[in-house]
């Protein structure tokens, strides 16, 4: 036990005398929190909307005053039919158009039933849902005022149409996202330059020459890094929701347990990583290519899988990513508890069970 | 004036010093190395064999002092100086992912040899070191001694008036080694100044003359035999130990 | 101490190690003589339980190398070619680890490491890389012997340190042994064979020679003649044409040479040299080095 406490002070001084590596990891999820966060809210305020009123009564002149005064649109134009439509899109005069029908009226008051139609710009995703979500959320305001008695079965149906992008059906919170990327870069990739490197200098073949038991050499290695994986998931979390409002809905425990066995799994590869390569500039490409990338581009981060041709969204299964921004997200924004998410970790599980094994084998007792 | 056809020394050094800070890398050095001599340079880790040579080769401005190498300023004229001199060090001279064929053009190329020039190089070359067979081949998979013998041949690619060699035969079989001197000799034979700096002292026995540096000062200059009877040791690591122990 | 029987390694085409066999007792200096790619790097490996062998067997302290692995590893001390310590930990921080993983101490062995720690002791809190070249390679022998070993491994430890410190590290391994520490080490350079209780000579997998530095340079049966003379390359040509010549090449400043039939050929040789205008050039027999008795046995 004392060999493993000495194993773990000699690599957090590893850790800590490596100032410009420290200053990345901590750095870094704070820079990518700020970015995403505020990439995603600066196009909010006063978005260009285009009302087609084909309408014109006296609820949908009402409805149109609703959405002007609402701090997010700004009416741009107001045109009797939709035959201009595409062009205004094109010419980006409007981000998001509402479609009242001629009917809006009639069908509100007699067929207790009416319908708008939305349509979004959705060549910039993000932008695109947040809009048809506030629009949304303006015509259900419209409606809740007009019928305050819920005893009227009367409802606004609004019909959302995602232009240039129709699969596109969601795209999910960022926070969860840079949590994977971060918890990904830290232990998968951090653990396997910190082992080859060790290798470089001749002195693993001195630690597998001692009667260190291999096993230890790796555990007293990783320990040291899921401690830091651990504060960079609390600090990009602590950020996330003090300083960007999102949600933390479920259960805090079950997030944490989720995360440390994202880290776990991330680990095991970069273990897997670090038998397969002997320098470190090999490690820090297998990490970025085989690990970051997919991270980045398959696992729904920032590209919509959905949205994908059915190969990559087959291949998107294996990658661990995938599966823990679910977890997270469902967590987070849902507030699921166990019952909704035992399925994702279970699959996240046995990867890492998968990615142990296999790299406790390759982790062999001598060098080759 | 034409370096080759002149008596001009391939190297003259006149106090050269090298300061930084309050610290003196190297210590007003005075030698000559004359055209076609063999020169063994010599010292301990830190005693400015680095600083000296980075001052021979235009890399470094010296603080004071003079040196002209091949006939040209190392003050005023570092660009000459550079496309006068060859440089190969064991270690760092050949790309391993690159054929011999590559790496021989490729040096061409960057001494400005013209397409034919180099062809007509690489055939001459190929042909001295047997390489034939090999010109496809990546470096990589070469055994070591003919990789150096490859490095100094490509170091030699421009005809310069002087080479660097930095522990040129470190780590190979003796019988290579042999002939690796055997051609550092036939070069030295045809004009070309061969510098050499080394740890090791049986490759220092080659060289025809020696000097060995000590905190920045040169504390012994002369051909090896001379400086063996001058300090009555039987072989040059002993004259080596005897003077750095001294100071 | 360490008994090597026949032992073979190969790596896909290339034969590392062939049936090697020696043996060294305890308290030798026991030097592996050899150029780069030889195969001195596997041979330690495989008795540092590192790498399996092919073929044959070995025992380190009467432990075997493959079924005993677990003792070897605790008992023996090895310093490998590319050891360069922990470059971010300090001195002492490197020797307190490196004490840890063979469950001890500094202070329990500080005997054995004292004489070589001596120097390094006023910088114990400087950071290992920067070091000179002499003290990093003090620190990382202090680093092999922390846990006592009663054998040593160190594979090539003079590679790239200048001479004064090259000289310091034989006259520590010469102490060592007279505490009784077992060693076994590799070099590239024959000059330091001499420095060896006994050297095995190893080249592209084969050991081409074993015993002490005297009886390897007895074993040298040509007279050898050392040739001087004022333009030695065109002397080193000519000796290369001469008829009688047997072999000759470039030693230092001068030129090694033996001849067919022996001393029957000298008179010959001064009249050819003569012949061919070298006045000055003088014919002395002299020792053959280990250089030589290297390069003989090669050809063989």
């Amino acid at each position: 036990m004392s060999v493993f406490f000495s194993f773990i002070k000699k690599e957090s001084r590893h850790i800590i005398r490596d100032k410009r590596t420290l200053l990345i990891l901590f750095g870094m999820p704070l820079i990518m929190i700020i970015l995403f966060g505020y990439a995603i809210r600066n196009d909010i305020g006063n978005s260009k909307i285009v009302v087609v009123d084909e309408a014109h009564d006296p609820y949908s002149a009402q409805l149109i005053a609703e959405i002007n005064a609402s701090k997010y649109f700004e009416v741009s134009r107001i045109v009797g039919n939709e035959a201009s439509l595409n062009h205004e899109f094109q010419q980006e005069k409007a981000a998001i158009a509402i479609i009242i029908p001629p009917d809006f009226s009639h069908r509100l008051l007699h067929l207790k039933t009416a319908q708008v139609r939305l349509v979004a710009d959705a060549s910039d995703p993000n932008t695109a849902t947040i809009l048809i979500n506030y629009a949304t959320a303006i015509v259900h305001q419209f409606q809740q005022r007009l019928f305050p008695s819920a005893a009227i079965s009367l409802y606004i149906q609004p019909e959302i149409r995602m232009l240039y992008n129709p699969a596109m059906k969601s795209v999910y919170g960022f926070v969860p996202g840079v949590m994977t990327l971060i918890l990904m870069l830290v232990s998968a990739m951090m653990t396997a330059i910190t082992i080859v490197k060790e290798k470089e200098t001749g002195t693993m073949e001195v630690l597998l020459a001692s009667p260190l038991q291999p096993p230890l050499i790796v555990l007293g290695k990783i320990t040291p890094y899921i401690l830091l994986s651990f504060i960079n998931a609390l600090l990009i979390l602590g950020f996330g929701i003090l300083l960007f409002q999102v949600p933390m809905r479920g259960s805090w425990f079950l997030l944490l347990a989720e995360c440390v066995l994202f880290t776990l799994t991330a680990l095991s590869l970069g273990i897997l990583i670090s038998t397969t390569t002997s320098n470190q500039q090999t490690a820090m490409m297998l990490s970025l290519g085989g690990l970051l990338m997919p991270t980045v581009l398959l696992s729904g981060f920032i590209f919509p899988l959905k949205s994908m041709p059915v190969i990559l969204q087959w291949f998107a299964n294996v990658i661990p990513a995938k599966w823990f921004i679910i977890i997270l997200k469902n967590i987070m924004i849902k507030g699921a508890g166990w019952h909704e998410v035992w399925a994702e970790t279970g699959i996240l599980s046995a990867m890492t069970v998968f990615f142990v094994i296999i790299s406790i084998k390759k982790f062999k007792t001598r060098l080759s | 004036m034409n370096y080759n056809s002149s008596s001009i020394p391939a190297i003259q050094a006149e106090s050269l010093t090298k300061e930084f800070g309050d610290f003196t890398a190297v210590d007003a050095i005075t030698f000559q190395v004359e055209k076609g001599e063999i020169f063994g340079f010599l010292g301990a880790n830190g005693a400015g064999k680095t600083t000296a040579i980075r001052m021979l080769c235009g890399l470094l401005q010296p603080t004071s002092g003079s040196a002209t190498v091949a006939g040209f300023d190392v003050f005023t004229q570092p660009e000459e100086i550079k496309k006068n001199i060859g440089y190969m060090s064991q270690r760092f001279s050949l790309y391993e992912d690159l054929t011999v064929k590559e790496n021989i053009r490729f040096y061409g190329g960057i001494y400005g040899l013209s397409n034919e020039a180099i062809k007509e190089k690489t055939g001459i070359l190929l042909e001295r070191l047997k390489l034939h067979n090999e010109a496809g081949s990546l470096v990589k998979r070469l055994p070591l001694g003919w990789k150096q013998k490859l490095a100094f041949s490509v170091s030699l690619i421009h005809d310069p008036a002087i080479v660097f060699l930095d522990e040129p035969t470190g780590g190979v079989d003796p019988v290579t080694r042999r002939q690796f001197w055997e051609m550092i000799y036939e070069t030295a034979y045809g004009g070309v100044t061969i510098f050499v700096t080394t740890h090791y002292m049986d490759e220092a026995e080659y060289c025809h003359r020696i000097s060995i540096m000590v905190n920045g000062k040169i504390v012994a200059l002369g051909p090896p035999s001379g400086l063996k009877n001058k300090l009555n040791a039987d072989s040059m690591n002993q004259v080596f130990l005897k003077l750095v122990r001294q100071s | 101490m360490i008994e090597v029987n026949n032992i073979r390694k190969t790596y896909g085409d290339t034969v590392a190690l062939d049936a090697v066999t020696l043996s060294v007792g305890k308290g030798e200096l026991f030097g592996l003589i050899g150029p780069d790619g030889a195969g001195k790097t596997s041979l330690f490996r495989i008795l540092t339980t590192l790498l399996l062998p092919e073929g044959g067997s070995a025992t380190v302290n009467h432990h075997d190398v493959v079924k005993d692995y677990k003792k070897i590893r605790k008992e023996a001390g090895y310093m490998p070619g590319n050891f360069s310590l922990y470059q971010d930990l300090s001195v002492e921080e490197n020797l307190q680890f490196f004490a840890s993983i063979f469950h001890t101490d500094i202070q329990t062995n500080f005997e054995i490491i004292r004489s070589i720690y001596e120097p390094l002791a006023p910088f114990k809190n400087r950071r290992a890389g920067a070091l000179s070249g002499g003290m990093k390679q003090k620190l990382a022998l202090c680093c092999s012997l922390i846990h006592n070993p009663p054998v040593l491994f160190l594979d090539e430890p003079t590679t790239g340190v200048d001479a004064l410190s090259r000289q310091e590290f034989w006259e520590t391994l010469h102490e060592l042994k007279k505490k009784g520490v077992t060693i076994l080490v590799s070099t590239p350079y024959m000059d330091e064979a001499s420095l060896c209780d006994r050297i095995a000579m190893i080249q592209a997998g084969h050991l081409i020679g074993i015993g002490t530095p005297a009886e390897i340079i007895s074993g040298f049966t040509k007279p050898l003649w050392s040739v001087s003379g004022m333009d030695i390359y065109r002397l080193l040509k000519d000796l290369q044409d001469f008829q009688q010549t047997d072999s000759c090449s470039l030693f230092g400043n001068n030129i090694h040479v033996t001849l067919k039939n022996g001393v029957a050929d000298v008179s010959a040789l001064k009249e050819y040299l003569l012949r061919k205008g070298h006045e000055t050039a003088s014919i002395n027999p002299v020792a053959p080095v280990i250089e030589d008795c290297f390069i003989e046995r090669m050809k063989e």
